[in-house]
């Protein structure tokens, strides 16, 4: 009996070491996280990534200016509109291209879609997490209509292509603007309904709550970007501060954390800044369509069928649904980029997990995961 | 304030181990000294008026004709909104520089992807390990003389023209379809 109790203490002092991942429907994705145990409680997580890495940045030394938008697609496959925007600007910046105001509406319009899409899935995806199935299946009808209207208007629904360097691909389609219009009424009384089903349900709300908390100074240590940014307090948005394309001619609010359930910067601020910046992108889009010329003018400015920048680099920014996604474009005067980097709010989201995760449940792992809304992808690019 | 603002700041403070602003080619960039990168990256981040709190990017490019790898570090501020963009010319051969994670916790990540990609070492690093390439995997992709091994562990890297695979799966099945043709006419013809 009493050799059994001591081996009942030793136990106490074992630490097991696990693999969550590289397959797990709570990793968002492949990545695989070493995780450190003694029993509920994480000693630290490290996570594991590069499972999806796919060397595109090489790649984009390979093909020609052009030819690379279609890999940008991959970079980010949630909100593909981001990177296409984001290349596209920097290459046209090396050019000195200037887009057309019809081009950069289209881009707005379209871009601002796609983040609610993206949105969509970060909190829908979070509430399956932690374990409310409904919300996803509500967030998923929607975006399946956004679905269709992207389809719509460039043929694509994941990997759309549709923006182009000095402008975009199409025009919007007849009957489009009205579509969009009554989809957004509906929309904006969607979002209270999803709140009231989930978002200020009083268990999901204090199963978030001061749950892996990021200050504001380690949010910008550790290059945080966007909604995660946010989260934490950092009054900060791209779109309002350096703003670029057709941003400057829209009203629209910067939602940040204020510790609606407790502490700013825990999980529940992350999710509920996404929650209301779907609502401030639904205006973003309303007033561009209601602003925009019903006749169809000029979407596409002059590039060269052989893009070849003089020598000289550049770095474009634009407000991803992840947050700043940065295109560091090299030229060296020939008609393949000497370089092309991509700069995502998801690898630096990822490097922040090992330092927060002591101390947590195993169970909050999958929070904190879904929290930051990594897509693996754009991690590993 | 401006880049060139930003610059004079560096420059009257470290005199001549940050190189002179680049030449506009749209973004400019300046040169500092591979040494004090890390008092330099500490001035730029605390320093009141400055203060680069944000390291946006940390990249490298490969520059074989100059026997040089250049490490590029893009800062920006939140509170100011301006940004600077410093390089370090490294000797390509063995590139090293000192690590600036103690600056921006971020740079850990960013580092180790330079180290993986491109064979930059970064003294002083807790955790240098690749990160997005197998830890027994040769050389550095993004290096522009990278050349494939030819497979890893096996698994070949190579892999056939499907149209000839498929072509000989043709083959064979009309080979079959002739051979069946030819078992029923036999009898019916004796």
């Amino acid at each position: 009996m009493e050799k059994l109790i001591l081996r009942r203490v030793d136990r106490n002092y074992e630490e097991m070491v696990l693999n969550f991942g590289p397959q797990h429907p709570s990793t968002h994705g492949v990545i695989n996280f070493i995780v450190e145990t003694d029993g509920e409680v994480m000693k630290r997580a490290i996570p594991d990534v590069g499972y999806l890495h796919r060397s595109i940045e090489k790649i984009g030394e390979a093909t020609g200016y052009p030819g690379f938008m279609p890999f940008t697609d991959r970079i980010d496959y949630v909100a593909a509109m981001f990177a296409n925007e984001g290349y596209a600007i920097a290459v046209e910046k090396l050019l000195k291209v200037e887009v057309p105001p019809r081009a950069q509406w289209l881009r707005a319009i379209s871009c601002e879609l796609v983040r609610i899409a993206s949105h969509l899935i970060a909190v829908g995806t979070m509430t399956m997490d932690i374990g409310a199935f409904t919300p996803m299946v509500h967030g998923l009808r929607e975006r399946e209509e956004i679905n269709d209207f992207i389809e719509a208007l460039c043929g694509a629904r994941l990997t759309y292509n549709y923006h182009r360097i000095g402008g975009v691909a199409f025009d919007l389609p007849e009957g489009w603007r009205d579509k969009v219009l009554a989809f957004l009424d509906r929309f904006d009384k969607f979002l209270p309904e999803f709140d009231r089903l989930i978002t200020f349900n009083e268990i999901y709300k204090k199963r978030l709550a001061k749950v892996a908390v990021v200050s504001r100074e380690q949010a910008i240590s550790y290059g945080l970007v966007g909604p995660n940014l946010r989260g934490s307090g950092v009054d900060w948005d791209l779109r309002r501060d350096m703003p670029y394309g057709a941003y400057p001619n829209f009203e629209f609010e910067v939602p940040v954390g204020k510790g609606w359930a407790g502490a700013v910067g825990d999980c529940f601020d992350r999710y509920y800044v996404r929650c209301l910046e779907m609502k401030e992108s639904s205006r973003i889009v309303r007033q561009a369509l209601e602003t925009i010329g019903q006749t169809p003018e000029e979407i596409m400015a002059k590039v060269p069928r052989n893009v070849k920048p003089d020598a000289g680099e550049v770095l474009s920014r634009v407000e991803s649904a992840r947050g700043e996604m940065a295109y560091y474009v090299v030229s060296d005067g020939t008609n393949k980029a000497y370089r092309v980097r991509a700069r995502t709010g998801s690898f630096t989201a990822m490097s922040i997990i090992e330092d927060i995760s002591g101390g947590l449940m195993v169970a909050d792992l999958v929070a904190l995961i879904s929290s930051l809304d990594v897509v693996a992808p754009e991690i590993d690019r | 304030m401006t880049t060139t603002e930003i610059h004079d700041r560096l420059k009257a403070r470290f005199g001549e181990d940050v190189g002179p602003l680049s030449e506009p080619k749209i973004d400019a960039f300046a040169v500092v000294k591979r040494e004090r990168i890390v008092e330099i990256c500490r001035f730029l981040a605390k320093e009141p008026g400055l203060e680069l709190d944000f390291l946006e990017d940390l990249t490298a490019l490969d520059w074989p004709k100059n026997n040089q790898i250049e490490v590029v570090y893009h800062l920006l501020s939140y509170r100011h909104r301006h940004s600077i963009v410093l390089k370090v010319q490294l000797d390509r051969a063995a590139p090293s520089i000192a690590t600036v994670e103690g600056v921006w916790k971020t740079a850990n990540w960013f580092e180790r992807e330079v180290y993986d990609l491109f064979g930059v070492t970064f003294e002083g690093h807790p955790d240098l390990r690749r990160i997005m390439l197998p830890d027994d995997w040769i050389g550095h992709p993004l290096r522009k003389d990278y050349q494939e091994t030819g497979g890893y562990h096996g698994f070949s890297n190579v892999r056939e023209n499907p149209l000839v695979e498929l072509k000989r799966l043709d083959d064979v099945r009309r080979a079959e379809a002739a051979n069946a043709a030819g078992g029923v006419d036999g009898p019916a013809k004796a």
